[in-house]
């Protein structure tokens, strides 16, 4: 309803924001070849979100390199700029979402990712608009939430203090805004407002979260519906091709993912697994595989992380069977295991239930989803263990005792580099096998995903040319 | 309790749903009015059998409809899940993008399997009345924290039948909650993270470049000032949680500054058994004789806080909470293991409860016994006269309350539309 009224305001302007919310399709017509390249335009800028995201770039990184992204491809100047120069780009900027999104609303999955990456953009444009331009949006779209007068409530300003004091922000804000607490999920999940009867009182400097969150859900909502329609748009060949292409160039442009066989040939079967756990194992699944054989059962998660892992290193699900009945031993009857794990094992194949193909999980899903409860043991070591346990297991499991090298690993961890960390005690128990310091997984890849590490392994050992199963000096550990 | 009260043969669960079970509550409860609506018949039940059969994506036209197939197939325990977009048993001829889940109570689940490392009494599956403290206490928490901070008002809390608690909430806005935000008020609320191999499992401060740290968010500040009393009378009396070396240790290995641990592990180890309020109060003078003020005496008043919040702050199990299409087993199920039936609890007298002197299916069909010999017939509203009655009248009085905002909407609506 408010953009009505700036459009009435300047009748004579298409696009008077910079800023667009997307929440009215584009009524002008473009040719079909503006069509295409005009959304693989967008799409690079899209895809070079999406591979930050994957390379754990700092906020800040990110900015830059998507800001020059969209120098090159997608430009929208602010309003200072001429009209014959702005009235264009922000056409296209309007034109090209509109394309993508009829392109990425045909599953959840490219759902997910293309309200990600689209709302990541708007946030890098916003925190480089001009403060004008920032305020006539908020006023367009009507999104800044309502103010509150601190000062006429003592207790609320209390309470206020109190949450400023345990958040970054430290000082009491000038001022306040009051929205639905379902409105700033994030600031929520991380307590960084105040929340009373159902509201969240979010301070100025976090304000534009509320305006990224609406721009978040207005999207999702809206791809669903488009998701809906889809099927009713009965479109001639033209446009359902490029449409197809272009989401395939979305997915194929990054992926963390890792398929089974890549590096490595032939089966592995259930009776390898200790012996390849002993010599290549990353530290989380050492730790998993231990506590598999310490206390003859592992915790849900902990069973999910492991089995796509083995599955992906090449265990087949015969062979996944024999693993996990071994694995279980005298704990559990043959019946409860045939009942309720061989089930579970088969799904994680995508032999039961919807019989989706699971890909293993990589270091990223593993470090941020789903982290371990009391009494499991799943997840990213360098993460979720403590540092007094990660030192000792580092230096009783992986034989590391050079105090520089420990301190080294520690700091990583302090940091918050927990991939870092992993990587150079790949590279300090590969030392033997030419690996030298930076080198990482090979050109100085780091760790992202726990197979690569276990098939860069098996790959060293193979090139030194040791026949598997002979005495390795890498690791002797007798357990 | 004699052998009789934990059976849970298929007969005596079978006369508990013909002659107990309340389904017409169970069913305004999930409804909100007396007409079905989507919020029933479009409701996923899930039923557990004996010999562990799992039929799922059940759905019923109404309460009597439920009642003949619970009877018919005689569960074990079943469950309730969300309200999907089409009725759940017409699944298989729907496309899958189309069948999802719309509406769900937001649901916590607390188990005492999780206060394994922190209680003495008890372990795993056992439980009894002094463990329950630390039920009381997450309840006490949480019924504050939902309806004070998200406005939540229809809680239902109710005893999951052995040694954990289930909390269903039913307004309105808490059925339409998305994912994300059930995932924001878990992340608001969670505070224990961390498995085995992580003893500190408290991290709630930002840390600052010069090492000290923030204060609490007001949420765990007014959390904390309850649990502190809850601390004092629990973890260092009756559990007596650093009594024992390994109890101890532990504790010390929370705490930040190593001169102070170093001076007490002599002196502990010296005093073996010391009580636990004894070491507390060791700790405490060590904390006071540090500069007032200081960096040093903030550090350790930061880490005693996070022991306190270690110990007593609600423990949950968050993956329940995340997902609309999670299920939970239905209000007055019977726990086949104990034979106890899962009533609800008044969080305002959640301390006095007993779970060892929640009925059990065997002592109610006894009660029911005697009351047939007198009145012959039995009848379906049996219940009013056993036991089990104070607990349904609680389900109903919680369900008028659902049941009236529905009705003021109504007349709201009808009157805006004259």
């Amino acid at each position: 309803m408010n953009s009505s009224k700036v459009a009435i305001k300047n009748s004579r302007e298409k696009y008077p924001l910079r800023l667009n919310m997307y929440d009215r399709p584009p009524a002008q017509d473009v040719t079909l070849e503006e069509f295409e390249t005009w959304a693989i335009d967008r799409l690079k800028v899209l895809s070079e979100i999406e591979s930050s995201f994957v390379r754990n770039r700092t906020h800040d990184e990110l900015k830059t390199v998507t800001t020059d992204q969209c120098r090159k491809y997608l430009p929208v100047d602010s309003n200072n700029a001429e009209l014959q120069t702005r009235e264009p780009q922000r056409k296209k900027d309007h034109v090209s979402h509109f394309i993508l999104r009829l392109a990425f609303c045909r599953s959840e999955e490219l759902r997910r990712r293309f309200v990600k990456a689209e709302t990541t953009l708007f946030r890098v444009r916003y925190e480089n608009s001009a403060p004008a331009d920032r305020e006539k949006f908020i006023e367009a779209h009507n999104v800044g939430g309502d103010t509150v007068d601190v000062q006429k409530d003592p207790a609320l300003l209390k309470q206020l203090q109190k949450v400023a004091a345990s958040a970054a922000h430290a000082t009491l804000e000038k001022s306040y805004y009051k929205v639905p607490w379902t409105q700033v999920p994030d600031l929520v999940a991380t307590r960084r407002v105040y929340l009373k009867g159902g509201f969240a009182y979010v301070p100025l400097s976090l304000q534009p979260n509320i305006i990224y969150q609406k721009f978040q859900q207005n999207l999702e909502r809206a791809l669903e519906q488009t998701a809906k329609a889809l099927p009713r748009l009965d479109e001639d060949d033209r446009l359902v091709p490029i449409l197809e292409h272009l989401s395939k160039g979305f997915v194929a442009g990054v992926s963390g993912e890792y398929r089974a066989g890549e590096g490595i040939d032939g089966e592995v079967t259930a009776d390898m697994v200790d012996e390849i756990a002993r010599k290549h194992f990353p530290m989380c699944m050492r730790s998993l595989h231990e506590t598999l054989r310490a206390d003859r059962h592992l915790k849900h998660a902990g069973r999910l992380q492991f089995t796509l892992f083995l599955k992906a290193m090449g265990v087949s699900v015969e062979e996944a069977i024999v693993f996990w009945r071994k694995g279980y031993g005298q704990s559990m009857t043959d019946d409860k295991f045939n009942k309720e794990y061989k089930y579970n094992i088969r799904h994680s194949y995508g032999l039961e239930g919807k019989r989706a193909d699971y890909p293993a999980m990589n270091c990223q899903r593993i470090i941020t989803q789903n982290g371990p409860g009391p009494g499991e043991t799943h997840g990213c070591p360098f993460c979720h263990h403590s540092i007094d346990n990660l030192t000792s297991s580092l230096t009783s499991v992986y034989r590391i005792t050079a105090q520089a090298d420990l301190m080294e690993i520690q700091r990583a961890v302090k940091d918050g580099f927990y991939h870092v960390a992993c990587t150079r005690v790949f590279e300090i128990t590969h030392a033997e096998r030419g690996v030298k310091k930076g080198e990482g997984l090979g050109a100085g890849e780091s760790v992202a995903h726990p197979n690569k590490y276990v098939a860069r392994s098996r790959e060293l050992e193979k090139a030194a040319g040791m026949p598997s199963g002979a005495g390795d000096a890498m690791m002797v550990d007798e357990a | 309790m004699s052998a009789k009260d934990t059976e849970c043969s298929p007969d005596v669960t079978l006369a508990f749903y013909r002659r107990l079970y309340p389904f017409k509550s169970i069913f305004t409860w999930l409804n909100h009015q007396n007409p079905p609506t989507k919020l029933f018949t479009h409701r996923e039940f899930a039923f557990t059998l004996l010999g562990d059969v799992y039929l799922r994506y059940n759905s019923f036209n109404n309460a009597d409809d439920l009642k003949r197939e619970v009877c018919r197939l005689n569960p074990t325990r079943f469950e309730v899940g969300p309200v999907y977009s089409a009725r759940p048993r017409d699944k298989k001829t729907m496309r899958a993008a189309t069948f999802t889940p719309l509406l769900r109570e937001l649901v916590f689940d607390i188990d005492m399997t999780d206060y394994d490392e922190v209680r003495t009494c008890c372990t795993g599956k056992g439980i009894c009345s002094r463990c329950w403290a630390f039920i009381a206490a997450a309840v006490k928490i949480l019924d504050r924290i939902l309806r004070e901070d998200f406005d939540f008002k229809h809680l239902l809390w109710v005893y999951s039948g052995r040694r954990g608690i289930h909390c269903w909430i039913s307004d309105q806005s808490a059925l339409a909650l998305s994912d994300d935000s059930r995932r924001a008020i878990v992340h608001y609320i969670e505070v224990i993270k961390g498995g085995k191999e992580m003893t500190k499992k408290v991290n709630v401060r930002l840390v600052h470049r010069n090492g000290s740290v923030g204060g609490l968010h007001p949420m765990l500040a007014d959390s904390l000032s309850y649990l502190r009393t809850v601390f004092g009378e629990l973890i260092l009396k009756d559990q007596d949680c650093f009594e024992e070396n390994k109890g101890w240790e532990t504790l010390l290995e929370l705490l930040p500054n190593k001169k102070i641990n170093e001076k007490l592990r002599k002196q502990w180890e010296a005093d073996l058994f010391r009580a636990s309020d004894l070491k507390w109060q060791d700790l405490i003078s060590e904390v006071s004789a540090l500069g007032k003020d200081s960096a040093e005496q903030n550090l350790m008043m930061a880490a005693l806080e996070d022991v306190v919040l270690q110990y007593t702050y609600p423990r949950i199990d968050s993956e329940v909470s995340k997902h609309r299409n999670h299920l939970l087993k239905a209000p007055f199920c019977v726990h086949p293991a104990t034979g106890r039936v899962c009533v609800p609890i008044d969080p305002a007298r959640v301390s006095d409860f007993d779970p060892e002197k929640v009925p059990t299916v065997g002592q109610l069909l006894r009660e029911l016994d005697g009351v047939a010999a007198q009145n012959g017939e039995p009848h379906h509203s049996d219940w009013t006269k056993t036991s089990l009655k104070p607990y349904v009248d609680m389900l109903d009085q919680h369900v008028a309350k659902l049941m009236k905002v529905v009705r003021e909407q109504n007349r709201a609506e009808a009157e805006r539309q004259f």
